[in-house]
């Protein structure tokens, strides 16, 4: 779409360069737009674009074809309507861009949609807002989903807050009407962290306040009430960067020959200047900038200082180590250095947390192996207070659910250089990615130190920095992660008997039926070990996933339970192969039979008789089955 | 007084955004490559990664795919500037297609498309192995891209799931793929038309002449003008080129671009007479038109 400006249009015909060298100066707004599907949010965006002379004639054309209405007009929400897919259901199901100008400024609307399952695409789209627009249907009043919005607003740091009253015409522009959602919102708000809030009652299907003031409202608009657009337009933007905190995450390091050597990367906070004082982390190495360079016009130019959201390429004057992933600071003004923090976690995925595994966690320009350590509350959407997790020990109650919010302990492998999100977007925010799948699972914001309240020594950051892994050495590969590949639970089958029962024989036939249907079981074969042996290498297999199969003679209950104990009583199935005594005899004349006891209480009994050799392997897989060790094939 | 000091405008600030993207790629992949389509957004995308690596050279090459069709001007263009600006230049052309003389005008732009366009472009990037692609997409141009992310997942089949996207937030994108599988990156995915030219005058970035206006040989076909780029162009009976002032607002194969006819013949002309106008961009180009929902089709098969 073209930025043309009713107002700037002659101002184009008859100075194109002065045009140009006005629009050059126009800055650059992002906002998220947030409402559910009836709140009319694709009608707001479909307005602004349309009463700012942001749509060509063909597609109000298509619009124009597509609206289908009685009357001929156009339904503007069809201007951002998007994919195919989503046109079948009549709901937007992601987060769609549009851009739109005006004299002032140029902006990025993030459409996104308004479903209690879609907190995923709110999230996306405000990551990066500077305003967020809530709709509030006038009809409706403050629902569940508006408070919903405005905290995930709020916990993804956008500083300011619209709140659109939207369908004022249905409520026939009625001052009590919006006055009553203000107030209410107003009292919840004031708990949020917007720097401010700002209410507008509107009519985006009529046009009132969106672009043009309204008659309608004259109790808002004669007392100097902005429309939509003005308050876009005149929000302040770079008041919000941070410009205290240098902190400049290197993303590449540009050495072209020997003589130079440039860090490039985007100043994340704060100003630097050239000849400023540098330290890098993690070496703590310190240095002075030589140059803060860029390219204008086709040539190497030099900055006398860079400052967010510039991406330029510094230049040290001593030759120190410094590569992707470190951070320049300033020596005096560094971030916290740590292994180990406290963040709140929005949860992406389809697939639940996993405290069990390990994930890689992206934050600036590292990436790290990082473990969720606990979680800690759980947030309750329908009512935002925490809902504390007790522990569980086996993590099944830390589970966090597509769409969760959650606040969390993670410990990462090598220590990243953090700052609180409150303060720092950049430096304070991370996703989490799923090494086994490669996706995105959640995004991160972390919280202020929660440690200490005193900021970090120097020896105390290289300390950390030093540190061996924030994670034991231990498997990176969960129970669950392994279910999902082999399509099956560890478990051992136990086969009690006599000597000549036929348990290697039950046992290797066991084996190669669970084969053959696609499963991974294993005999244990170190035939004359003690029972401490076989109950590691038991314990060993299981752990590996495996159906594993033990056919060893342990005549006693003590030394089964302690079988039991050692795998785990879930994971354990004694299977007692009572064949007739005479006949085991007839087959192990040589055997000792002393002291046999049978198994009190076996999770299943088999009778062994020539030709029901498959009967037995059946009750065993039926068992499994049963037990849920085994997914679909 | 800080706050104006520091105040930055929407173009320095898209430029910046793009750059973090271009290095991000350049430091996260193996072999990526630059999809180099000699267009006007090709060369902005060019002049960022330029920028992006300023002084050293690029730290991949562009990738032209040809489909033989493309203009003679814009084959002239692509030498010149990548000669000039030591840019490592690969051009890849479908030769099966070339083989069964796959053409516009017998097989339809569907058919054509697919061929000379989406499946060279995949078979060159299995065959060379790039596991990261920059495009010149912006979302602005139609509607099936404005919801696509900056790195854009393909599979090993080099498709789209507009359905299974991932979430993408902040500046941090999610650069892990297995063998095989591969990522699109769009830099400039938040650039209008108004920013690519404004930045194009700005920066005094060199552009395919085509874009200016100038007296050329055209037909009329169904109220669309086709240029007569050479002497591969089939006239109909009767049918005699015509000379007229025209230009091109977006450029791709000539038989499928459709001309404008114009008088803007410098560069902020153009700007202004784009400013003015009433028709959006991808009017002229046709394979747009061919379906329903074309575009969101061509991009699950794999075309850029």
């Amino acid at each position: 779409m073209s930025q043309v400006n009713p107002a700037e249009q002659s101002l184009i015909r008859e100075d194109i360069e002065a045009y140009l060298a006005r629009h050059e100066q126009k800055t650059l707004l992002r906002f998220v737009i947030v409402g559910s599907v009836d709140d009319g949010k694709s009608t707001l965006i479909g307005r602004l674009l349309y009463d700012t002379n942001n749509v060509y004639d063909d597609q109000l054309a298509a619009v124009r074809k597509a609206s289908n209405l009685e009357d001929g007009s156009v339904d503007l929400s069809l201007l951002t309507d998007g994919l195919a897919a989503e046109r079948e259901q009549g709901i937007t199901i992601d987060v769609a861009y549009r851009y739109f100008a005006t004299e002032k400024r140029k902006f990025i609307v993030a459409d996104t949609p308004g479903h209690v399952q879609y907190t995923r695409n709110m999230v996306t789209g405000a990551s990066t807002a500077n305003v967020a627009v809530i709709l509030i249907d006038a009809r409706l009043g403050v629902l569940e989903q508006s408070r919903r919005h405005s905290y995930i607003a709020s916990l993804l740091g956008i500083p300011h807050l619209l709140v659109a009253v939207n369908k004022m015409d249905l409520k026939d522009y009625s001052q009590e009407v919006f006055e009553t959602i203000k107030k209410e919102f107003s009292a919840f708000g004031k708990n949020l962290r917007f720097k401010d809030i700002t209410f507008i009652p509107v009519s985006a299907y009529k046009g009132d306040n969106v672009a043009q003031k309204s008659t309608r409202t004259p109790w808002y608009t004669n007392n100097g009430g902005k429309t939509v657009l003005e308050y876009l337009e005149d929000v302040p933007v770079s008041a919000d960067l941070n410009f205290e905190d240098f902190r400049y995450p290197v993303q590449y390091v540009n050495r072209p020959n020997l003589d130079y050597r440039g860090f490039c990367g985007q100043v994340a906070s704060g100003v630097v200047k050239k000849g400023d004082p540098i330290m890098v982390l993690p070496s703590g190495k310190t240095s002075r900038i030589k140059a803060i360079e860029t390219m204008q016009g086709g040539s190497l130019a030099e900055l006398a200082e860079a400052f967010p959201p510039l991406s330029v390429t510094l230049r040290f004057e001593d030759e120190i180590d410094c590569s992707r992933g470190d951070m320049v600071v300033h020596p005096d003004n560094r971030p916290e250095v740590t292994r180990s923090f406290e963040a709140d976690l929005v949860w992406m995925h389809e697939r639940p947390l996993d405290t069990q595994k390990t994930y890689l966690i992206k934050h600036t320009t590292q990436t790290v192996r990082a473990q969720v350590d606990k979680v800690h509350a759980k947030l309750d959407l329908p009512t935002l207070s925490e809902q504390p997790i007790a522990a569980s020990g086996d993590g099944s109650r830390d589970k966090l659910e597509l769409n969760e919010i959650a606040r969390v302990t993670l410990t990462c492998h090598r220590a990243l250089y953090v700052d609180a999100y409150v303060k720092n977007r950049t430096t304070g925010a991370f996703i989490l990615v799923d090494s086994l799948y490669n996706t995105t699972v959640a995004a991160g914001m972390i919280r202020a130190r929660s440690v200490s309240a005193k900021a970090q020594s120097l020896d105390e950051a290289l300390k950390e920095v030093r540190a061996g892994s924030g994670l034991l050495p231990k498997t990176q590969v969960s129970p669950r992660e392994r279910r999902e590949r082999f399509g099956q639970s560890g478990t051992t089958v136990w086969l009690t008997g006599l000597p000549g029962s036929g348990r290697w024989t039950l046992a290797y036939a066991l084996e190669r039926k669970l084969f053959d249907l696609g499963r991974t079981a294993h005999v244990v074969t170190p035939f004359d070990e003690t029972l401490p042996t076989i109950i590691s290498a038991a314990h060993a297999c299981t752990n590996a996933g495996l159906i594993t199969i033990c056919a060893f003679s342990a005549f006693k209950e003590a030394e089964r339970a302690k079988v039991r104990d050692a795998v785990g009583a879930e994971r354990f199935i004694e299977v007692f192969v009572d064949t007739d005594p005479a006949l085991c005899r007839e087959r192990r004349p040589d055997a000792s039979f002393e002291g046999f006891e049978p198994p009190k209480s076996p999770d299943l009994e088999v009778v062994l008789v020539r030709s029901r050799l498959h009967e037995s392997i059946e009750a065993i897989i039926g068992l499994l089955e049963k037990r849920g060790q085994f997914d679909e094939i | 007084m800080q706050l104006d000091k520091h105040r930055i405008t929407h173009l320095k600030q898209l430029e910046a955004e793009s750059i973090q993207i271009i290095r991000e790629v350049a430091a996260e992949f193996e072999r990526p490559v630059m999809l180099y389509s000699i267009g006007k957004d090709s060369s902005v995308l060019v002049r960022l990664a330029l920028k992006a690596f300023a002084p050293a050279k690029l730290p991949f090459p562009l990738m032209h795919i040809d489909t033989t069709w493309k203009f003679q001007d814009m084959i002239a263009f692509r030498d010149t500037f990548c000669r000039e600006n030591n840019i490592d230049l690969l051009v890849y052309t479908n030769a099966e297609g070339v083989k069964e003389n796959i053409n516009p005008f017998d097989h339809g732009s569907e058919k054509y498309t697919d061929v000379m366009k989406t499946q060279a472009l995949k078979q060159a990037l299995s065959k060379y192995q790039f596991d990261a692609a920059f495009g010149g997409a912006r979302r602005d141009e139609e509607k099936s891209r404005a919801k696509e992310r900056v790195f854009s997942f393909r599979d090993k089949f080099h498709q789209w799931d507009p359905k299974n996207q991932r979430p993408e937030l902040w500046n941090l994108y999610n650069a892990k793929i297995n063998k095989g599988e591969s990522i699109r990156a769009f830099p400039i995915s938040n650039w209008t038309e108004l920013d690519v030219w404004q930045y194009i005058y700005l920066e005094q970035i060199p552009i395919v002449p085509l874009y200016i206006s100038q007296k050329r040989p055209v037909v009329n076909r169904d109220g669309t003008l086709i240029m007569v780029d050479d002497e591969r162009m089939r006239l109909l009976p009767g049918e005699v080129p015509d000379v007229r002032s025209v230009r091109f607002r977006t450029l791709g194969c000539y038989p499928l671009s459709g001309a404008i006819e114009s008088e803007a013949d410098t560069l902020t002309k153009v700007i202004q007479e784009m400013l003015l106008t009433r028709m959006s961009e991808r009017q002229g180009r046709l394979i747009d038109h061919d379906q329903d929902a074309s575009m969101e089709k061509k991009k699950r098969e794999g075309y850029f």
